[in-house]
């Protein structure tokens, strides 16, 4: 069990809030019952596939699909031409604005197929067989171009074009040819050549990181039916059923109240499942065929077709004084976009510093188009890997200036009261406490013995906030029912419960928590963002506060006394009228059971965009042993520190911080795309794309820093995203104090780690 | 072609399907037998979504014929709890929060059970070791770990009552 | 008179380069407007592309939220989440 370190005031005393109750949806997970995205099945469904360029980057010159609808039990064979040819158009459906022609160009390629693995048509048949037959019978015409993934290259003046229509924004004069550069951003603050002249030392690094996958396990996959009146039904595993529905609304150009989305249980999405890949191509197939269809990618297809996040390149430039304050930074950050714009470079941009009070500094971001699959989000998106430069480069500072990691951070480090490196003041952050906490955490103090290294590293995320509906049903037995709209991927259902269970004073067991369908409640944007706990746990807070304000009207109309005399008081109305001295308590199912006769049902839904989400800032510490004859590195020890705000379900804060660590640790030391020559990704399987597993990893200790955000009922802040950030700077700057060279290409896999051994 | 009638012993009962010679057992148990616990996550023997254990021995399903199956005893996720009680495994799982997502989660369970079977005592490393075939993206393996070690020494205790 | 805050070049490019602007306004939506009057386009970049921190506190719905005359605005790009 963790730490919990409390740096906030609690006046209430809570019940329920900081409990571990087992989660009400444990028991299914833990039978096989629960039901994910590929569980689900329909009369009459058929099965469906993709049909998947194999080249990088290719004009499609013709497709001829007769052979493949004349295979017995084939149904549907869909294309573009089966899909609405959208006008570039921004929409939130997300979580920021996507461009919807280049959403629905990637889910079914349109005149170009623009990486190995791109959906190019797709058919449904009665068997599996069936449709691989027809698939194989697709005959696709190819007019085969040169490719370019690297961003570096992508970038170059003389690199292949990806789209004709594509011009830098961002420059100060619009360029006159196209180019794979799809916008230059900048921040800016200060004087940076005076900050860089104040400096005693100032070091330029380049550092470089590879295309990685949020590698969930469970692969996309969705059974959707569009009847012959238009109204259509989606069961798929996603992190936003109602981001589903506006996004097969807008590719195939329905209505959004003809499509109903049912969220099935979802085996990990980290950001890679905040977009659609098969829901419109199913549609559009089950409207053909006149039947349900389902599709299920197979594990080769979700590394090829969907979402990694960016491989990059960055170029930071830092300078300190000699006491250690950092005077100025300039950090140049490019980004691999994928296939269409839209990398995570802007985030990268704004997180890059965001734990340092630096008076001078200039970012600049590149998105990138590559001939690669189009970038997803993938936890804190784009903040890792700026931080890896960044972290990196404070800690050679570090050992540049003689200083402790440490100490280096805390004399520039951010604190109340300080302007953002990408703009507001910060409040109520928690920073300073996390590096307090592992500063004086008996890690820090624990000796090392040889080839072995200690590496510190911090990162921040913003965590947002956003719209969301829940609504609160009190049963007649005086139970209750939470209706939420956001996926559960991580355990938040139950801290839904919990909330309410705390207003409204029942014990957690009472309170059930679901999570529904687009048109069985309110609007609520997607999971993700760390945004769950905070937005969709206030709507869930501020429901139940309505239940309790109408319970209290009620008692007080039952005792004929004043509102204001009627009390809320662990799940009972308390009568406080001195007048009348002999009235019992009411509780909850007392009051319920009179509901018919008090003013009908109890039920409130409360909808709301939710403002002032806290940020969270993480500190790490990570023990490495390198072996010098095969270059491995062993994770030894690892220890998290992170302002959570508040913990509603400690056991599940945890896990999210181990969890975050556990996929930093695989980017840092294994993970990355390969791609052959022809640009086909050779690793497509879990074989190859190593990610870590149990043998891998020691316990990874949590230490929870409370400092609580006054703008959430019960302070809490967002912590799904925070602790990947940390990770990729914190192994490999144990990696350079183990080793005594400083690695700058991750992933740290051995053969790089033995070649520099052998060259030191 | 003609699909294959297999008969075996699922969770204990007899099963009777039809199966394809080129399916899977997994495809037979998920599609044909309807037992969904069993999950495909990557149809290549690596990430142990799949975990069943055949005649005694951990397999991953994905990678064994439905036809294989003919004549063998199979034990899935679904046959863990007992009468409606909760195999040590399971209810540890849940009072150390060792699932999140919960995709991998019955075939973490599967391979455990199988880990205990074979060793009732073991050691941090020696779990680690065992389960390294069965992926888990979302929760770093520390409270599955301690799961694990926390239902094998009750079920020791148990043993020894 | 409140202030407001453009942070990045995508924003600036609507500014001609201000990073800061007075913009005499007594909410947030009108303040947009204006915005949007002065430097035509930029009212439809800022709902569509950025976020919003009135006195340090980011706002997805800001557009009812009253501004003093001390207020600060912060206008940046609006990031997604994972």
């Amino acid at each position: 069990m963790s730490e919990v370190l409390d740096r906030g005031v609690t006046e209430v005393e809570l019940k329920v809030v900081g409990t571990r109750p087992i989660r009400p949806d444990g028991t299914e997970k833990v039978t096989g019952a629960a039901m994910f995205g590929a569980d689900f099945s329909m009369p009459g469904m058929l099965v469906g596939k993709i049909k998947r360029s194999p080249h990088a980057h290719a004009r499609i010159v013709s497709i001829d699909t007769r052979r493949a609808r004349a295979v017995p039990g084939v149904k549907a064979v869909v294309t573009a031409a089966d899909f609405p040819d959208l006008a570039s158009e921004e929409y939130e459906g997300g979580e920021s604005a996507s461009n919807l022609r280049d959403l629905s160009l990637n889910c079914m390629a349109r005149a170009k197929a623009l990486y190995d693995g791109h959906a190019v048509a797709a058919v449904a048949a009665v068997s599996a067989a069936a449709a691989a037959e027809a698939i194989d019978l697709i005959e696709i015409e190819y007019e085969v171009l040169p490719h370019v993934i690297d961003v570096e290259e992508a970038m170059a003046h003389d690199a292949p074009v990806l789209h004709a229509h594509l011009f830098t924004e961002g420059l100060e004069t619009r360029p006159l040819s196209p180019s794979n550069i799809a916008q230059k951003n900048e921040l800016a603050r200060g004087d940076l050549p005076a900050g860089f002249a104040a400096a005693d030392v100032v070091m330029e690094h380049r550092y470089t990181t590879a295309a990685v996958h949020q590698g969930y396990i469970e692969p996309h996959a969705c059974v959707a039916s569009f009847a012959p009146d238009g109204q259509c039904q989606v069961w798929s595993s996603s992190q936003g059923q109602f981001m589903v529905r506006t996004y097969c609304a807008k590719v195939l150009d329905l209505e959004a109240s003809n499509i109903r989305v049912t969220p099935a249980e979802i085996g990990g999405g980290f950001g890679g499942k905040t977009t659609v890949y098969l829901e419109p191509v199913a549609l559009a197939l089950s409207r053909q065929a006149g039947a349900p269809v389902k599709m299920v990618m197979s594990r080769e297809d979700v590394f090829r077709a969907t979402g990694p996040t960016s491989g990059a390149v960055i170029e930071i430039k830092l300078g300190a004084t000699r006491e250690g304050e950092i005077t100025a930074a300039d950090v140049v950050l490019k980004y691999q976009a994928g296939a269409f714009p839209g990398s995570p470079v802007g985030a990268g941009s704004m997180t890059a510093l965001a734990c340092y009070d630096i008076a001078n500094f200039r970012i600049t971001g590149y998105d990138v188009v590559t001939n690669s699959p189009k970038v997803a989000a993938y936890r804190a998106p784009g903040a890792p890997i700026a931080a890896f430069a960044v972290e990196s480069a404070v800690d050679e500072m570090a050992l540049e200036l003689g200083m402790d990691p440490i100490v280096l951070r805390e004399r520039n480090a951010v604190k109340d009261g300080v302007k953002a490196a990408y703009g507001p003041t910060y409040r109520n952050i928690g920073y300073l406490e996390t590096l307090e906490a592992i500063r004086d955490h008996p890690h820090y103090a624990a000796p090392l013995g040889p080839n072995q290294g200690r590496g510190v590293a911090v990162g921040f995320w913003f965590n947002v906030g956003g719209e969301s509906t829940a609504a609160v049903h009190i049963n007649e037995d005086g139970t209750a029912v939470v209706v939420t709209g956001n996926p559960d991927i991580g355990g938040s259902r139950a801290s839904m419960a919990m909330m309410a269970a705390e207003v409204l004073g029942l014990p957690i067991e009472k309170v059930r928590p679901i999570v529904a369908d687009t048109a069985s409640i309110g609007f609520s944007m997607l999971t993700g963002g760390s945004r769950t706990t905070f937005a969709t746990g206030m709507a869930v807070t501020q429901a139940a506060q309505k239940i309790v304000a109408e319970l209290r009207r009620r008692a007080a109309q039952i005792w004929n006394v004043d509102p204001e005399k009627a009390e809320w008081r662990n799940g009972a109305a308390v009568c406080l009228d001195p007048a009348k001295p002999e009235i019992e308590p009411l509780s909850l199912a007392a009051l319920a059971g009179r509901s018919a006769r008090t003013g009908g049902p109890i039920t409130a839904e409360v909808s709301l965009t939710a403002q002032g989400a806290g940020p969270g800032f993480g500190a790490h510490i990570c023990d490495v042993e390198v072996d010098p004859e095969t270059g491995h590195v062993t994770i030894l020890r690892y220890t998290a520190a992170q302002d959570v705000g508040r913990a509603i379900h400690p056991a599940y804060v945890e896990g999210q911080i181990q969890g975050g660590v556990a996929q930093g640790i695989g980017w840092a030391l294994n993970e990355e795309y390969v791609f052959d020559r022809l640009g086909r990704m050779e690793n497509a399987g879990f074989l190859d794309y190593r990610v870590p597993v149990a043998s891998d990893l020691p316990m990874i200790e949590p230490i929870i820093v409370e400092v609580a955000n006054p703008r959430h009922p019960f302070g809490a802040k967002g912590v799904g995203e925070v602790p990947i950030v940390p990770p990729l700077a914190a192994v490999a700057n144990a990696v350079r104090r183990a080793i005594g060279v400083r690695m700058t290409d991750l992933p740290l896999s051995p053969p790089k780690i033995r070649a520099v051994i052998d060259a030191r | 072609m003609k699909r294959r009638h297999v008969s075996a012993i699922v969770n204990g009962d007899p099963v009777e399907f039809l199966t394809w010679p080129g399916s899977t057992l997994l495809d037979a148990l998920r599609d044909e037998l309807l037992l969904t616990g069993s999950k495909e996550g990557c149809s290549s023997g690596d990430c142990g979504a799949c975990s069943v254990i055949v005649d005694g021995r951990l397999v991953c399903s994905c990678l064994m014929l439905a036809a294989e199956a003919e004549g063998r005893r199979i034990e899935t996720i679904e046959g863990m709890a007992e009468d409606g009680a909760l195999h040590p495994l399971q209810r540890k799982f849940l009072e150390h929060a060792a699932l999140q997502c919960g995709f991998c989660t019955p075939g973490l369970l599967v391979a455990a059970k199988a880990l205990l079977e074979a060793n009732p005592e073991p050691t941090e490393s020696e779990a680690r070791y065992w389960l390294a075939g069965n992926l888990c993206r979302c929760t770093g393996y520390d409270k599955v770990i301690r799961a694990v070690m926390d239902a094998a020494a009750e079920m020791r205790q148990a043993r020894r009552l | 008179m409140p202030r407001v805050v453009a942070v990045g070049s995508a924003a600036r490019a609507f500014t001609l380069g201000a990073a800061e602007i007075d913009v005499e306004a007594s909410t947030v939506g009108a303040m947009i407007k204006t915005l949007d009057t002065l430097f035509p386009g930029f009212g439809e970049h800022i709902e569509r592309r950025m976020a919003i921190a009135i006195d340090g506190e980011i706002h997805q719905d800001a557009s009812g939220a009253p501004l003093r005359p001390d207020t600060e605005v912060y206008l940046f790009p609006r990031i997604g989440g994972g």
